[in-house]
């Protein structure tokens, strides 16, 4: 099906609404949305979760749950109307003119049929079968930058890593060609090395392909680095709109402005002051909204407000169309923070180190072969810092959190000292003072909080044991507890899945507070959060460390986050640390080629772009871990034989700050500063 | 700082029904749970108050309308001494309505033992455990009961021991794997760096969590323990003459319906049925209910 004459948008949405039946009602989920995507532009759509981003795309194509309806509106693909469209016509629209890519690889793919057969079917639909549709489906892998498509099209899913999966997925997205092609939150899932291959395929399919590309993220970094323009969602309604750059730098709406402000950004550090945060919560979806949506959680906002609903003002300048659903557009960035930034805290004297980790090892019998998830880590940790622990994936930084914490024991032979006290390495055999000082912040609320207790009887339960509290004594300190971190009495009562996100993982850090901790450790507490909530974490951990002097160890794949909250980082590489030096040495380098990878794979925002590291290949398995230097098989900068032969020393480059690499520190200097000054 | 302080923990009222709410108000929308809960109910209301409302007395016989066919005077007609079939079936309910719950709870109460045992500790304790609940499964329930009734002598005692202890280990392995995937969550590890006592783990934080499991498995399982009841009555190692129980009244007249006398036996063998079928509807019902 080729028309000669294309129409002018590749996409318009016109006036659109959808609503979810829930109990009986229609709730509104989409309020009058209006937005155009031309031919061969990419557009992103930005905004927190429960925003509607998802509901637009699964509207675009009319594949919404049972209980959405489209209540208004139009939606024209390709100047085709959709809502007009048939079973069958709309059967052809989504196999031929719209393709989607969905968050996670691994539900996208059949896991019990091989990917050749996933993709030949594609074009088998298509009306071409047999050998010419083998020779697509390996033109298409060849196209995405497979480079053993034969071998792969034998493959089952799970034979394939995570970024694999996402560019077969993409593969059958780009199959047929599409005029209109859709991803939704395609990178969420991945390693930041990944993501970057993957946006880079993107970015290259974008030059080859004529599909427009509709891009849905929460993250406004990789938004700013995909695409042309930018629309901001909030509550359903469009609130912002215009040209990527143009809005991420000169925002005109309180929100965007907000948003912006809550990522922590050129290297902002705990001590440097708090993070700004967005009070109060997104509309609950079908709520009623009088005047501006956003007007409750904006200082900005004033009678007017509440009361009127602010048109799209149109803001268009020399620098493009845009619009801005505000009032007082000219104010917006004049928003004040929401967060007063001091409350920094001081940097510490040095002190005797409260954590001191010595030769940890732990193997894992795999199928009868060593899985080495943590190899020789030593490290220290002084009262009231935060050791940042970054890798990829598979990297051992959560098996190292569980060895300390006494969930998992290591091998014989390593030594973790509490306070000067060896600890033992079952959780059983250790002291319940040794126990209650060492606590743990969760990645997933859900998991860490047990469904069927109350709040009250969650940290109820954590003061009792870990505090020795009961009777009137717990309740007095429940009541500090919460107010510490900021939940109220009216929290008590109810059970984890009536609060939200970033309430439960409130609750989370309370538990873990009970009984007055040394050292806690967060492991990606906030990788499941908005970004506004990760803002109001991120201070609540700083400010509860500035109070009691806690050491936390902070694990996370998001090095902005990591730079906010550490004094010191760990960069660990197939359970190695492969670098460990205070945070802004070994962010500013000269750091370990690894180090330099995962920084460059980073999406920034203010889009000035540092040299492009891309990392090839897989993080390679544990089991059989490369000879000589781990990370010889992906190093960019592997200086030869060497490499292979000899793994190198964890080497103290500077006072204090350690690398494991050939390259002598130097050298590593020079080539790193030559990279920056060639790139721009 | 932020306006958590002014923003209620429920948002929108989706949220304020409990879960446990949520389930019965799925239940009560459910059309095979209400068909199959009337149909227990039923026969639930003639187990207690069968007496009141059976036209006759179902141990009086009456030999002289011996093997009666039915009539608007008995309606089921009556058996080989003249008692009344009808009678008989609305008071039958009573013995296997008592025994078969009994059993049922028994099973339950074992076996979600076992489970969370065998569950949480894995290892060696999993291993010893369910090899020996394997083997034991392994032993048609008959078998068992001949073995009890030679030891114990028959008493309903026996017959809800026998099959609560027989469908204790089918129990136990349900919940076993419902507290393996449970043990798994962050919330057992939080308790652990409490150095809370097993016994809290298993019960105090596991246990709630895998109540919906439980309550499928044991509304399941009480479909089999009906016809477990009736299957042993039957064979005579069950509930014992003169009740007027289904199973053995199928047992004392199936050698009639060569003589063509098919009401003493048709009218118990159509009560078995359809209170199993209401067990199961019910059954079917609970499962979608938690599983939606």
């Amino acid at each position: 099906m080729t028309e000669p004459a294309k129409a002018k948008n590749a996409l318009e949405l016109d006036d659109l609404s959808v609503a979810y039946r829930v109990n009986g009602r229609n709730r509104a989920v989409l309020r009058n949305l209006s937005l155009t995507i031309g031919q061969g532009e990419a557009y992103g759509l930005v905004g927190e979760s429960g925003c509607g981003k998802s509901t637009v795309a699964l509207t675009v194509v009319r594949y919404l749950p049972r209980n959405g309806s489209i209540t208004g509106g139009a939606i024209s693909l390709d100047g085709q109307d959709v809502m007009k469209l048939d079973g069958e016509a709309l059967r052809r629209a989504r196999a031929e003119s719209v393709s989607m890519v969905y968050q996670d690889p691994g539900k996208a793919l059949n896991p019990s049929i091989r990917i050749g057969r996933q993709l030949t079917e594609i074009f088998e639909l298509a009306g071409i079968s047999g050998k010419g549709a083998e020779d697509r489906a390996i033109a298409m892998l060849n196209r995405v930058r497979i480079s053993d498509p034969a071998g792969v099209m034998q493959r089952y899913p799970h034979q394939l890593s995570g970024g694999m999966q996402q560019r077969v997925a993409i593969a059958m997205a780009l199959a047929n060609d599409p005029s209109m092609l859709i991803l939704d939150e395609p990178t969420t899932g991945l390693d930041a090395t990944v993501e970057a291959e993957v946006l880079d395929l993107i970015a290259q399919l974008r030059r080859e392909l004529s599909a427009s590309i509709l891009f849905i993220s929460h993250n406004l970094a990789v938004v700013s680095n995909m695409c042309d323009r930018v629309g901001v969602l909030y509550a359903g309604m469009l609130v912002e709109e215009g040209p990527t750059d143009v809005v991420f730098n000169d925002p005109r709406h309180p929100y965007t402005v907000a948003l912006l402000r809550c990522l922590p950004r050129g290297g902002q550090r705990k001590d440097q002051g708090r993070l700004d945060t967005i009070p109060g919560f997104l509309p609950g979806i079908g709520a009623a909204i009088k005047g501006c949506a956003f007007a409750d959680r904006c200082a900005l906002a004033d009678e007017r407000c509440r009361t009127e609903l602010p048109p799209l003002y149109d803001l268009s300048d020399q620098r493009g169309t845009r619009q801005s659903r505000c009032h007082y557009h000219d104010k917006a960035q004049a928003l004040p923070r929401t967060t007063p930034s001091d409350g920094a805290s001081a940097p510490k004297p040095a002190t005797a180190p409260v954590l001191r980790v010595a030769g940890l090892n732990k193997t894992y019998a795999s199928h009868g072969h060593a899985l080495r998830a943590v190899k020789d880590v030593s490290l220290d940790l002084r009262p009231g810092e935060t050791l940042g622990l970054v890798g990829e994936s598979g990297s051992g930084k959560t098996t190292f959190a569980r060895l300390l914490l006494g969930l998992v024991p290591p091998d014989d032979g390593g030594t973790i000292e509490l306070e000067g006290k060896a600890l033992a390495p079952k959780l059983a055999n250790r002291g319940d003072d040794q126990v209650k000082a060492m606590q743990i912040v969760f990645q997933n609320p859900d998991s860490a909080l047990n469904r069927s207790h109350s709040i009250r009887h969650i940290l109820g339960r954590a003061l009792k044991r870990l505090a020795g509290l009961s009777g009137k004594a717990q309740e007095a300190r429940l009541e500090d507890l919460i107010r510490s971190v900021r939940l109220t009495d009216r929290h008590l009562a109810v059970k984890p899945r009536q609060l939200s996100g970033g309430l439960k993982q409130r609750v989370a850090i309370a538990r873990a507070f009970a009984g007055d901790p040394r050292i806690v450790v967060c492991d990606e507490p906030t990788s499941a959060l908005d970004v506004s909530v990760q803002a109001a974490i991120l201070n609540l951990l700083a400010d509860l460390q500035a109070k009691q002097d806690v050491s936390y160890i902070f694990i996370s794949h998001d090095l902005g986050v990591v730079r906010y909250l550490s004094d010191n980082i760990a960069v660990l590489y197939l359970g190695r640390i492969m670098e460990l030096g205070p945070s802004e040495e070994v962010f500013s380098g000269p750091h370990h080629p690894y180090t330099e990878a995962l920084l460059s794979a980073v999406p920034k925002l203010d889009q000035t772009e540092t040299a492009r590291i891309r990392l090839d290949g897989e993080i390679p398995s544990a089991t059989n871990p490369p000879p000589g230097c781990v990370f010889q098989t992906r190093c960019p900068r592997k200086i030869g034989p060497i490499c292979e032969q000899q793994e190198p020393p964890l080497a103290e480059a500077q006072p204090g700050h350690s690398i494991r690499c050939h390259i002598p520190y130097s050298e590593l200097a020079q080539l790193q500063k030559a990279a920056v000054t060639e790139l721009a | 700082m932020s306006a958590l302080e002014t923003t209620s923990p429920a948002q929108d009222d989706t949220r304020r029904r409990g879960p446990l709410a949520e389930t019965l108000f799925s239940l009560m929308r459910s059309r095979t749970f209400l068909v199959g809960f009337a149909i227990v109910l039923f026969w639930v209301a003639c187990a207690l108050f069968g007496e009141h409302f059976a036209p006759y007395d179902p141990l009086a016989d009456d030999i002289i309308n011996a093997l009666a066919p039915p009539s608007s005077e008995h309606w089921f007609g009556t058996d080989q001494i003249g008692r009344d079939v009808f009678s008989r079936v609305i008071v039958g309910s009573r013995d296997i309505l008592t025994v078969a719950p009994l059993a049922t709870v028994l099973a339950t109460i074992a076996g979600t033992a076992l489970g969370l045992l065998t569950g949480y500790f894995r290892g060696l304790v999993d291993d010893v455990v369910s090899r020996i609940l394997e083997a034991f499964m392994a032993i048609p329930v008959v078998i068992v009961a001949l073995l009890a009734i030679v030891a114990l002598g028959t008493s309903k005692t026996t017959v809800i021991v026998v099959i609560g202890l027989s469908f204790a280990p089918i129990i136990a392995r349900t919940v076993r794997s419902a507290v393996m995937a449970e043990r798994e969550l962050d919330y057992v590890a939080a308790a652990q760096l409490r150095h809370e006592s097993a016994f809290h783990t298993m019960f105090v934080e596991i246990l709630p969590n895998v109540i919906p499991p439980i309550l499928v498995e044991t509304t399941v399982r009480l479909g089999y323990a009906i016809f477990a009841v009736a299957t042993l009555s039957f064979m005579g190692f069950g509930i014992q003459p003169p009740s007027p129980d289904w199973g053995l009244s199928i047992s004392s007249n199936y050698g009639m319906i060569g003589g063509g006398f098919w009401w003493t036996v048709l009218f118990d063998a159509l009560a078995i049925a359809s209170l199993v079928i209401g067990v199961n509807l019910a059954a079917d019902g609970v499962h979608g209910a938690f599983n939606d």
